[in-house]
């Protein structure tokens, strides 16, 4: 089930895949803090290509993909977040973004930098296969240094290790 | 001419103003210690044959054959001299071999007394071993100070040494004593003058603010390099102590920087987009291991200290990451997760015969050859365990058991391993060592939070 065949948008095949999959963490992680929304011009809502106009058109959960331990492959249900997500860049053609791949902290520092950066490829090369250019993606690896669940726990570990698209304004 | 000049600086003032953001005031440079030479004492068999630890050591107050003003103490040379051999009496306590009695608790000797010890004194207070001292204000405001270790039962002189210092270096000095009574009483290389460059840890888990910073062996002398505006990770001086080597988000992505001590001043280690990591210098100075992820790939390349073009020496499918020197700089001890999970390898110094040596069942990590060539310490990332093995992958000894230790760094002579502890749920971080033998587990005192210690050689 890891496989890149483009298993796609088949819906069917998408629920039995969900059912066995590692993922989905109880908790969802908190919205990207410092997003810098402008200040509230009456009743136009979030300026297009800010974090929250981004969240607000994929829905939050499609903005954040999570992986197994040591892990940096995308399967399934990670290509159907990341195919919203480059929906919204095809509408968007003037926002650019940023992949921020993490670790948990059960791994070494410099391992898990090495490893966040792989994850934040993995989300950009399937982004890239799927027509989204190249050169409007930045990544960046915050190792363990940047853990959204604070506990010491395997629910709060699988929720850090993460890909999280961020736009950029 | 001169215009094209001025318009070349401009262009590479920029990128360096933003490098340098993050750094706080230029720290001075190390002034040079000389050794005087002493008259060697005789070649004498230490009569003790116990355990070190309970051997008695008095260290009683260095003497000083005129009290005049220092810049390294506000008393003079007289309290100068107390606390030189305070200074030593926790050298030697801390490292846990042996049990000493400082010059709180003894008579001062005089400095007619320091080459004709007073055998007596020091007999009916149990000592096998007594250090005597000097230390003399010279009219260029440096200082001379002598050491010397006598045996007890033999009533004679082991061993002795002196050293002219600036006085803000007054300290090493005494490091340097503590050193030559170690040497001269366990047969093993002296570690105590040196230096540890780490990072220095403060704020919520989510939020760590992160500065590299520096201090001696024993804590003193500590300063911060960053400040904290940027998060600073796995530092490493260079063998002569000029440079350091560390990563920094100073421009929003994790890059190795070299800082330069004397000029405060830093560079990048390759011009490159990428990001790269894990920063290690080769025992001679001259060749800087890091590793760059390219399309998310982690190699290992190496590049000369003085710049040029880098050396890729691994390029597996994978992450090949850190990469430690042998003593004589022909191997490199590494990690690499091309079997499926964090693995130790060895190759070559020019990145041929690449091989596995680590097959315990566990996970690898943060390999670093022992400066005595006989050991390699890394992380056991399954439990999370400090350990070591030979070179060869064989005899693998486990030496701690936190929640999470990681990130071994040998002491100079080989006999300590410093590393980083990390409390479970809190995230806080602690600098602790432990000797070869899995021994004297001790937390080494900082400011704040500490991690990613890097222990430097024996200083210049």
């Amino acid at each position: 089930m890891n496989t890149r065949v483009a298993t796609g948008l088949m819906l069917a095949s998408t629920i039995a895949l969900a059912a066995c999959s590692k993922k989905a963490p109880e908790e969802l992680p908190p919205p990207p803090t410092e997003t810098a929304t402008p200040a509230p011009t009456a009743p136009t809502g979030p300026s297009v290509g800010s974090q929250a106009h981004f969240v607000n058109a994929v829905g939050q959960e499609n903005t954040v993909v999570y992986f197994d331990t040591d892990r940096f492959n995308i399967d399934a249900e990670d290509q159907m977040k990341l195919q919203r997500q480059a929906q919204y860049f095809s509408q968007n053609q003037q926002v650019n973004f940023t992949i921020e791949g993490h670790a948990d902290e059960r791994g070494t520092r410099e391992y898990n930098l090495a490893l966040g950066e792989r994850r934040a490829n993995a989300a950009k090369n399937y982004l890239v296969s799927i027509g989204v250019p190249a050169n409007r993606i930045r990544t960046v690896s915050y190792g363990k240094e940047r853990p959204v669940a604070l506990g010491s726990n395997e629910a709060a570990w699988a929720q850090n290790r993460r890909a999280a698209t961020i736009t950029i304004n | 001419m001169k215009y094209i000049m001025f318009s070349s600086l401009l262009l590479v003032a920029a990128p360096l103003a933003a490098q340098n953001q993050d750094l706080g005031q230029p720290i001075p440079e190390g002034g040079a210690v000389e050794t005087i030479d002493e008259d060697a004492g005789l070649e004498v068999t230490v009569s003790f044959e116990g355990n070190l630890d309970d051997l008695g050591i008095a260290i009683p107050g260095f003497a000083t054959d005129r009290d005049v003003a220092t810049p390294a103490n506000s008393s003079g040379t007289a309290a100068l001299g107390k606390e030189l051999a305070r200074v030593i009496t926790s050298d030697l306590r801390n490292n846990g071999l042996f049990k000493p009695t400082g010059p709180d608790a003894l008579p001062q000797p005089s400095f007619a007394e320091i080459t004709a010890p007073n055998w007596s004194t020091w007999s009916n207070r149990g000592a096998e071993m007594l250090v005597h001292g000097y230390v003399r204000g010279r009219a260029d405001s440096k200082l001379t100070i002598g050491c010397y270790l006598y045996d007890m039962a033999l009533k004679q002189e082991l061993v002795r040494e002196g050293w002219v210092v600036e006085p803000a270096d007054w300290r090493r000095a005494a490091h340097k004593c503590a050193d030559l009574v170690y040497s001269r009483l366990t047969g093993e290389s002296p570690f105590f003058d040196s230096r540890i460059a780490y990072i220095a840890e403060t704020g919520p888990k989510d939020n760590r603010t992160k500065r590299l910073a520096i201090m001696d062996s024993d804590g003193a002398n500590h300063r911060f390099i960053t400040t904290g505006r940027s998060t600073a990770l796995t530092p490493r001086y260079s063998p002569d102590y000029k440079k350091l080597s560390y990563l920094s988000y100073v421009d929003g992505n994790p890059r190795i920087y070299v800082y330069d001590i004397g000029t405060g001043r830093q560079t990048l280690v390759t011009q490159s987009s990428n990001p790269t990591f894990a920063p290690r210098w080769s025992p001679d100075g001259r060749w800087l291991l890091y590793s760059m992820a390219v399309n998310g790939n982690t190699d290992i390349y190496r590049v000369s200290a003085s710049g040029g073009e880098p050396i890729r020496l691994t390029d597996t499918p994978g992450i090949d990451i850190g990469g430690s020197y042998s003593p004589d700089g022909s191997r490199i001890v590494f990690e690499s997760d091309r079997s499926g999970a964090q693995q130790c390898y060895v190759m070559d110094a020019d990145g041929s015969n690449q091989r596995r040596i680590s097959f315990g069942g566990s996970r690898c990590a943060t390999p670093e050859w022992s400066p005595r060539g006989d050991q390699i310490a890394f992380t056991n990332a399954s439990s999370f365990n400090i350990s070591v093995m030979s070179p060869s992958g064989g005899n693998v000894r486990v030496l701690t058991n936190g929640w999470q230790d990681e990130a071994p760094t040998w002491a100079p002579n080989g006999r300590i391993i410093q590393f980083f502890r990390t409390e479970r749920n809190s995230g806080k971080t602690a600098l602790y060592q432990v000797d070869l033998t899995g021994e004297n587990l001790r937390r080494l005192p900082t400011p704040v939070d500490a991690s990613d210690p890097a222990w430097g050689p024996i200083l210049p």
